[in-house]
């Protein structure tokens, strides 16, 4: 045990660090999905913003773009206009009023210039004459006059926006100059890099466009293009502002900050537009490349966000939200697995707890079984030495002080056998028998039982068999009896007037009655009111009112008419089906004291009787019930009761029996019922009985032995029908004897004399030709004086069919069978053992002897042997022996081994028997040979028992010979062998 | 009215058989069983019984006078004698007998020979007892078959 808890909570230790690990880890998981999602979230927000940044970007980029390309169109279409009106027109149709006129009123097709300006190309021979001309002097950006150059480019015409620079020489500006020459050579628009404005200090480029003095083709050289060379259009983009505007007019605008840059030289971008960013400024961007339609110079735009993204709150709150999850989902499993855990734990205990008790309990009925065992045999002692003391000479004080202590020593020794039979029952180890017994003779035996005591007390007591119930029956008859000696037991103990009844029936066939009056209760209810309003008496046994009135005689009557209508219409078979069992329902009625409302639910409690003061005034020890239900639980039935206070009980129980298969070799040709005299068939009696149900009973001990019995309810009617004026069935009276039966309570003396007289007036007359005798049926003996002496004999009850068996045999002056003189449980044996061949085997000459002496008494032919192989000599196939009584000491060759020779025997000749086939039918009255072996042994204990039972013997008896146990073990063999 | 006498004087040896122990309820049995059809039953198995014993007691002295002491065999003769006892209900050659068969389990030489001479001693003094019991029960029957003639 010590070791074993130790063990257990090394385990628990393991298991608890198992389970902080588990939690450790669960909680890792959890914290690992909130990070994981938490940066997917992020990640997938970063792509969305970068998207977003993308479209938006590409989007400024491509508006600026196309904007850009509609002013460089215009520039472009202005750059034809000159051409066209003041080259090829003589005179030109063109000076700057013209052309500040036109470029103002098409300004709006140039927002994004600040302005338009054309410089004329002068070369230097050209200079003076075009000074003159134009009459002012060609200046440098500076607004000095220009210095000698190869070649000029002075604003000539000029928007009004600009025209501070007319005059100025392009040429003089180094941005400019480079434009001027890349523009010519490629007859592109190009642009300067970009550079402070002149007069708003923006930032912005210039865009200059060649014009040329003729149409140049397609592919016209570099050198021709600077040739055909006439002037130069150019413009001013103000990037900062046009930028600004066009960011203006699209949403999102405050999100992200823009930065056109001129990359033309990678190393050193050059910003045209946006602020300065510091360096560290990290955040997404995106680069747009512009395509200002200039060959030469590289633009991009940047965008970024102002402002970092913002972590969105879905970022934040959905992996919060699956982490608290997670926990929960977490701490409810940790909950659920110690709540597991503490729940196998307890049950694991109690299951211990459970072995323990189960363990205690069996240990306490098996000491119980023991002690009850060792009390046993000294009460057998005790009780033995008393009988031999009462057989000696007593003075009257000792005598009954010997008594008193016998009775005392029989109650102990009963209270210990139903103690035992408790405490075998909780040890499982009760079993019940299967041998064919008799269930009426049962009751016989048990109402003798009690007869003496229901004498005493002026009780009825009455047993009724269906007639329905199979004559032999498969069972355990000791049981059955227990079970039914308890109740009526229990019966007559606590019942003072009034009767107790005993019936039984086919369970099938009880209810359908039971059923048939319920109906009829429903349909004629007012009627049976009636009944029951005019009637005081109940018509039960006794007329005292039963607990279950569904006994009552109503449904008594149906139950007998069904029996009578199954008989006639299935006249040889009693029973409708085959079926190898059979349900017995019997029920035991009595009009005692009742059991208290109270008590009714623990009746069947062990120790438990209905109060304390019941023990007091009744005696008994209230295991009797307890001990009838587990054996009817045991032979596969129920018992119930219904109980009334002050009015009565009755107690009902099925039992599960087998039906007994009668073979049909010769010994069967015996009378069922051998005990019973059957020199009474064709006998008729007329019964007057006042009260239905008694008369049935006592019809049906009638019909036991054969005589034909007719119940009338008083005098009258018994005349008549004697006479046989009702055409009854006396009618035919004439060679049979006949007998009238009266019921004591159902005349006054005075009317059996008057009946006497009548009957002798009838034989006088000849209406009969003698005159019957008559029986009288008393209560008790008391009852016997009134009017014996006009009667022929008396039987005082309880009935039994043998009394009444006895009882005609002295009126009708029938021989006496031997067997109706001895006590029940010798004729019972000696109904088994008569003409039957036995077989005795001993070597002791004495035991020999005397086991001989008791099996002739009751009337066997025995034979005897000294010796196992004398007997085997014997036993030789085909032999005449019913049964073999077989020591187990003996020299040579010992019980068992002799038996095992028998058996081989036996089975060899079967065998053949099978083969063959032809055996059989010289020896037709056997079927297959199996011997009966019954070992005698003096020390009957477990071991033995089983030994006996391993080497083929049936079982054993105790030797000396004890008769009750010699019946039990023969009963076995004899009855259903025959 | 000698038959009387000689009818109250058995019954005397038999109840003072009964309160010495001598016999035991299994005689009354016996005494049962003796009815008009077998009327010399209980006189035939007490002489079986004797012849019985006899046999036995001799058989016994002669193991128990040998050195080397033949213990089963020994055990297997008590077991006779304490089963003839049995039958006929000699009670205190019983007990002698189950003493005796204890003795031979523990292989007790001199327990043997004390328990056998305690058996000889029990069964001759119920032989004795046997033999009056007899005498009477003839002398009655020869009484009665006077009587009769």
């Amino acid at each position: 045990m010590g070791s074993g808890s130790t063990g257990s909570g090394g385990g628990e230790r393991r298991w608890w660090l198992n389970r902080t690990a588990v939690v450790v880890v669960w909680i890792t998981a959890s914290v690992a999905i909130l990070v994981g999602l938490h940066w997917y979230s992020r990640v997938v927000s970063i792509r969305k913003a970068e998207e977003g940044l993308v479209s938006m970007c590409e989007e400024r980029a491509r508006m600026l773009q196309d904007q850009f390309a509609v002013s460089v169109n215009h520039v472009h279409a202005l750059a034809i206009l000159v051409s066209t009106f003041h080259y090829q027109k003589h005179p030109a149709a063109l000076d700057q009023d013209t052309f500040a006129e036109y470029t103002a009123g098409t300004a709006f097709e140039r927002p994004l210039l600040n302005g338009v300006a054309y410089a004329q190309r002068v070369v230097h021979a050209e200079r003076e004459n075009f000074e003159n001309q134009q009459g002012w002097m060609i200046k440098t950006m500076k607004r000095e006059p220009s210095p000698v150059q190869d070649e000029y480019a002075p604003v000539i015409f000029s928007q009004e926006t600009v025209s501070y620079i007319e005059s100025i020489d392009m040429m003089s500006g180094e941005e400019d100059r480079e434009n001027i020459i890349k523009a010519r050579t490629t007859g592109k628009a190009v642009l300067t890099r970009p550079f402070r404005l002149l007069k708003s200090n923006h930032l912005g480029v210039v865009l200059t466009f060649p014009v040329y003095r003729a149409d140049l083709s397609g592919d016209a050289t570099s050198q021709e293009r600077v040739e055909a060379t006439a002037g130069y259009l150019g413009g001013a983009f103000d990037v900062e502002s046009l930028v600004e505007n066009l960011l203006r007019q699209l949403a999102g605008n405050q999100d992200i900050l823009v930065n056109v840059y001129d990359v033309t030289n990678i190393s050193n971008p050059l910003i045209m537009y946006g602020p300065q960013l510091p360096d560290d400024f990290v955040s997404l961007s995106h680069i747009s490349m512009l395509d200002f339609g200039d060959p030469f110079r590289k633009h991009q735009m940047v965008c970024r966000y102002s402002k970092k993204p913002p972590i969105p709150l879905s970022a934040i709150t959905t992996p919060s939200g699956v982490f608290v999850i997670c926990m929960l989902t977490g701490y409810i499993l940790y909950a659920a697995w110690s709540r597991y855990d503490n729940v196998k734990e307890d049950c694991r205990k109690m299951e211990e707890l459970k072995k323990q008790a189960e363990a205690a309990d069996v240990a306490k009925s098996q000491f119980l079984a023991t002690v009850s065992h060792e009390i046993r045999t000294p009460m057998n002692g005790v009780l033995g030495m008393l009988d031999m003391l009462l057989d000696t000479t007593l003075n009257s004080t000792q005598k009954d002080y010997a008594q008193t202590a016998q009775v005392c020593g029989k109650a102990l020794i009963s209270l210990i056998n139903e103690v035992l039979d408790r405490a075998k029952i909780e040890a499982g180890k009760l079993e019940l028998e299967s041998v064919a017994f008799d269930l009426r003779s049962i009751l016989d035996d048990v109402i003798s039982l009690f007869s003496a005591k229901s004498r005493e007390k002026g009780i009825e007591l009455a047993v009724y068999v269906s007639s329905r119930v199979p004559e032999f029956l498969l069972g355990d008859p000791g049981r059955f009896r227990q079970i039914i000696t308890n109740l009526v037991g229990n019966s007559i103990k606590f019942t003072e007037r009034g009767h107790i009844f005993v019936q039984v029936h086919l369970a099938a066939h009880s209810n359908q009655a039971t059923d048939a009056v319920i109906e009829e209760g429903l349909i004629g209810h007012e009627n049976e009111a009636c009944v029951m309003s005019t009637n005081l008496a109940f018509n039960t046994l006794s007329g005292f009112e039963a607990a279950d009135s569904r006994n009552s005689w109503e449904n008594f009557k149906l139950l007998l008419s069904n029996e009578a209508s199954m008989c006639t219409s299935q006249s040889k078979m009693p029973y409708e089906n085959d079926s190898s069992q059979v349900t017995l329902i019997v029920i035991v009625e009595d009009t005692g004291i009742g059991i208290p409302l109270h008590a009714q639910e623990r009746v069947f409690t062990p120790f438990m009787q209905a109060d304390s003061s019941t023990s007091r005034n009744y005696g008994g020890t209230g295991i009797g019930l307890s001990i009838s239900k587990c054996l009817v639980e045991l032979m596969g039935g129920q018992i119930n009761f219904v109980s009334r206070p002050h009015i009565g009980s009755t107690f009902t129980f099925t039992a599960v029996l087998q039906r007994c298969q009668i073979r049909t070799n010769g010994d069967t040709k015996r009378p069922p019922h051998c005990f019973l005299p059957t020199c009474f068939k064709g006998v008729k009696a007329i019964l007057i009985d006042r009260r239905p149900v008694r008369g049935a009973v006592t019809k049906y001990h009638l019909q036991r032995l054969g005589v034909k019995a007719e119940v009338v309810s008083n005098i009258d009617l018994a005349v008549s029908a004697l006479s046989g004026k009702n055409g009854s069935f006396i009618s035919g009276y004439g060679k049979e004897p006949c007998i009238l039966l009266i019921e004591n309570d159902s005349l006054c003396s005075k009317e059996v004399i008057c009946l006497h007289n009548q009957l002798l007036e009838q034989q006088r007359t000849g209406s009969i030709p003698e005159v019957p005798k008559v029986i009288l049926l008393a209560n008790s003996e008391s009852d016997k004086t009134n009017g014996v002496d006009m009667v022929d004999s008396v039987i005082v009850k309880p009935l039994r069919t043998s009394t009444v068996a006895a009882c005609f045999q002295q009126v009708l002056g029938f021989a006496q069978y031997p067997s109706q003189e001895k006590p029940n449980g010798s004729a019972f044996l000696c109904s088994l053992l008569v003409g039957k061949n036995i077989l005795v085997v001993d070597d002791n000459k004495v035991n020999l002897r005397v086991a001989a002496g008791t099996l002739k008494k009751y009337g066997a032919k025995v034979e005897c042997v000294e010796s196992g192989k004398d007997a085997l000599s014997l036993l030789q196939l085909p032999h005449k022996f019913d049964a073999c009584f077989m020591d187990i000491q003996m020299p040579e060759m010992d019980g068992f081994e002799a038996t095992r020779q028998i058996r081989l025997m036996e089975s060899k000749t079967n065998e053949e028997a099978q083969n063959g086939g032809t055996l059989v039918e010289e020896n037709s009255s056997r079927i297959e040979w199996h011997l009966p072996i019954l070992a005698m042994t003096a020390d009957v204990i477990q071991a033995t028992y089983e030994e006996c039972i391993k080497c083929g013997m049936d079982g054993y008896v105790s030797k000396p010979f004890e008769e009750s146990q010699l019946y039990q073990a023969v009963a076995k063999f004899l009855v259903s062998d025959s | 009215m000698a038959s009387v006498a000689l009818r109250e004087q058995l019954n005397q040896l038999l109840t003072s058989m009964f309160a010495e122990g001598l016999l035991d309820q299994q005689f009354q049995q016996l005494q049962m069983l003796q009815d008009s059809g077998s009327p010399g039953f209980v006189a035939e198995v007490i002489t079986l019984f004797c012849e019985d014993s006899e046999r036995i007691l001799t058989e016994l002295t002669k193991v128990l006078e040998q050195t080397i002491v033949d213990y089963q065999k020994l055990d297997a003769y008590v077991h006779q004698l304490k089963g003839s006892s049995s039958s006929v209900g000699a009670q205190n050659v019983k007990l002698a007998c189950v003493q005796f068969r204890q003795f031979c389990e523990e292989t007790n030489k001199e327990g043997c020979i004390q328990a056998l001479n305690v058996v000889k001693h029990e069964y001759y003094h119920l032989r004795n007892k046997f033999e009056k019991m007899l005498q009477l029960e003839q002398r009655i029957q020869a009484y009665d078959s006077k009587q009769q003639n």
